[in-house]
């Protein structure tokens, strides 16, 4: 078990027929992921590189019995894209593509209302199952399968806490990026939500960065509901208020969303938090023996 | 992106929203011939800069005679204007604004921004105008009222006059309200923004509702469906270094210490700034390469790093996912060569290919310290610039 998806979730890529698309869509397929195909508008009945390529999400799911997609395609028709597959019914969206203007977002958010898919991203490296299911851009050989959840606004930093869990022995169930864009599909409590449900995951490291308040309403549901033991580091200690730090949700406006005001409210959640980025996983240990 | 006032309130203007006339100068003689033009006084002679407290500072000024108007045009263009958001060096003013005065019976607070909390644009209004909302939010949390805008529907009349009855406003001002909320909500949804804030809509003696000042922010993400406001930029407004680094899809923000930081991935530049300073460093700017760092990318990036003369060491801190750790490797020789660079370097390489890349580091011959893992790399930079200080 694990979250999310699994070796039974199948993939579909839409804007296979990109570079970017098809460059990550045979990474995954290497890793072992069952992607049957792709989606690019004017494109149905080709096939590159083994993929069948479908018009419409619709298609592809009839055709291949898809459960998820993955989504790189450009900013300006990436809100799109995810409604298109929301109108599809699949189970599980995960929307690479980073620059996708927010109030594209916020349209999406409210079309998704009542609908029954889960989307992760955009702005995200994706998600991965250890040795079952990659989808997304992260590296596949630095995870381990074993049971400490991962969850993370940040995709290099990921693969930071990652490399340390792999490197001390302790394996990953399934790690999630949610991205680092202001609006998103999926936020840090709804995966530790999930994580806790999961018999499979005994442990979980919680990545945040300035910006925001998601870290906050997740410790106080890690304080309130959460049996299992969680670790923390938030990214931004240096961080100057009101200057975007790369990620268009990585700001302090109004005063609000400080690094040290969520390490505060963590500590008090008890979270163990890292200060330092090289100890989060040693972070974890102190409260959690494998 | 921010632009100038002149330039939001032509923007709100073509929305309906009412604003007091004026017009912008770029010269003293100028100003003069606008107020005349304007009407028949007063005036307020306005410096247009991008940043907030110009009051304060002297940067807005009122003239009864349109000879006043010069005189205080001159007075304002050239000079350096300090605020508490300009910093000690302050910023050089080479525009003013000259518009009409008006008579304020009350000053009102509106804004419209994207509340992250509820995914939606909301209204927060309140009647504190002209105070630091901030303070206003921390000292008398009541006194700010919010409506949600749902995106299918917009902002509709019921809520816009919810608001105008929580401001205290009465008769024909409600209607009013509604219709300057509407514009509002209007702009910034057709432009994009990622913030709107009147500050302060004042109530005028002969009770009508005027914008006085009026700050945008907008989506860079979706800029480029809006060249109009694209062509607003104004360079001389943002740090150089930052102007280079966007045309070079680098993504940096300059800090006041003195160890140069490039690395992979946002979260991880943030995290890298972060552990210089946790071993009592200083870091010099956030830089983010980017997933897809080419050779061209990071001499670039070592380029606008070595242009800011505080920069007394390099951090270069890369995680290799799909990127592989070889190719940063050369691509970090290429620059240094390049740059000729005279600075302690430390590279931190992890990931695909680590061990070769740490091979053409140590074989291409130059002075580059390399470290195994973050706190290692940031030790080693905070030991290198203290060192070549002694």
């Amino acid at each position: 078990m694990s979250i999310l998806i699994n070796k039974n979730t199948k993939v579909i890529t839409q804007g296979i027929t990109g570079a970017t698309g098809l460059f990550h869509a045979q990474g995954a397929r290497d890793y072992g992921t069952q992607m049957v195909g792709g989606v690019t508008p004017g494109k149905g009945g080709t096939v590159i590189d083994g993929f069948p390529v479908f018009d419409t999400v619709l298609d592809a799911i009839h055709q291949t019995g898809a459960t998820a997609s993955v989504i790189y395609v450009p900013p300006p028709f990436a809100a799109d894209s995810i409604m298109e597959a929301v109108d599809a019914g699949i189970e599980l969206v995960c929307c690479i593509t980073e620059g996708i203007p927010v109030l594209d977002m916020v349209k999406v958010k409210q079309y998704m209302k009542g609908k029954r898919t889960r989307l992760v991203g955009p702005n995200c490296p994706g998600v991965i199952t250890p040795g079952e299911c990659k989808i997304g851009i992260m590296p596949g050989y630095i995870h381990k399968p074993g049971r400490v959840g991962v969850v993370s606004r940040s995709g290099t930093l990921t693969y930071e806490a990652v490399w340390q869990l792999t490197c001390l022995g302790l394996g990953q169930s399934t790690c999630v990026g949610i991205g680092g864009d202001p609006v998103n599909g999926t936020n840090h409590l709804d995966v530790l939500r999930l994580f806790e449900a999961d018999p499979d995951t005994d442990a979980v490291i919680m990545i945040g960065e300035i910006g925001g308040t998601s870290e906050e309403e997740a410790a106080y549901f890690v304080k309130q509901h959460m049996t299992k033991p969680v670790a923390a580091y938030i990214a931004g200690i240096t961080a100057p208020p009101g200057k975007r730090m790369g990620h268009a949700g990585a700001i302090i406006s109004g005063g609000k969303g400080t690094a040290a005001e969520k390490v505060t409210v963590l500590q008090e959640c008890g979270i163990s938090v890292a200060i330092s980025p090289a100890e989060m996983a040693q972070a974890l240990l102190k409260i959690y023996k494998p | 992106m921010n632009i100038h006032e002149y330039q939001a309130k032509a923007i709100l203007r073509k929305f309906g929203v009412p604003v007091p006339d004026g017009h912008v100068c770029y010269n003293s003689a100028g100003a003069r011939e606008w107020a005349k033009r304007l009407g028949e006084g007063p005036w307020v002679v306005k410096a247009q800069i991008h940043a907030g407290g110009r009051g304060k500072g002297g940067g807005v000024k009122l003239a009864r005679t349109a000879d006043e108007v010069r005189v205080v045009a001159r007075e304002m263009l050239g000079m350096t204007l300090r605020t508490h958001q300009t910093g000690q060096e302050g910023k050089l003013v080479t525009r003013v604004l000259v518009e009409n005065g008006c008579n304020i019976a009350s000053e009102l607070y509106v804004s419209l921004l994207v509340d992250r909390a509820t995914s939606k644009v909301t209204v927060m209004a309140s009647t504190e105008g002209g105070m630091d909302i901030e303070e206003v939010a921390a000292n008398t949390p009541e006194k700010i009222f919010t409506e949600a805008i749902d995106p299918l529907v917009g902002l509709t009349p019921f809520q816009c006059r919810k608001i105008a009855f929580s401001l205290g406003l009465g008769g024909k001002l409600v209607n009013k309200a509604v219709t300057v909320l509407q514009g509002l909500y209007e702009t910034f949804i057709a432009c994009d923004c990622s913030m709107l804030e009147i500050n302060p809509l004042v109530v005028t003696a002969e009770n009508n509702l005027l914008a006085l000042d009026a700050k945008f922010g907008f989506d860079d993400n979706a800029i480029f469906r809006h060249h109009k406001i694209g062509d607003m930029r104004d360079y001389d407004e943002e740090d150089p270094n930052e102007v280079e680094a966007s045309q070079h899809e680098l993504s940096y923000v300059s800090l006041s210490g003195n160890i140069g930081c490039l690395v992979n991935g946002a979260g991880l530049a943030m995290a890298t700034m972060d552990i210089i300073k946790h071993y009592s460093g200083d870091p010099a700017n956030f830089l983010d390469v980017g997933g897809g760092a080419t050779i061209e990318r990071v001499t670039e990036a070592f380029k606008i790093i070595l242009t800011d003369k505080k920069v007394e060491g390099i951090l270069v801190n890369i995680f290799g996912g799909i990127m592989k750790c070889d190719i940063i490797a050369a691509g970090v020789v290429e620059a240094a060569r390049q740059v000729s660079l005279n600075v302690p370097l430390v590279v931190r390489l992890e990931g695909t290919n680590v061990a070769r890349g740490k091979e053409i580091l140590a074989e291409s011959g130059l002075n580059i310290v390399s470290a195994d893992g973050m706190a290692d790399a940031a030790q080693k930079i905070v030991q290198a610039v203290k060192g070549a200080k002694q």
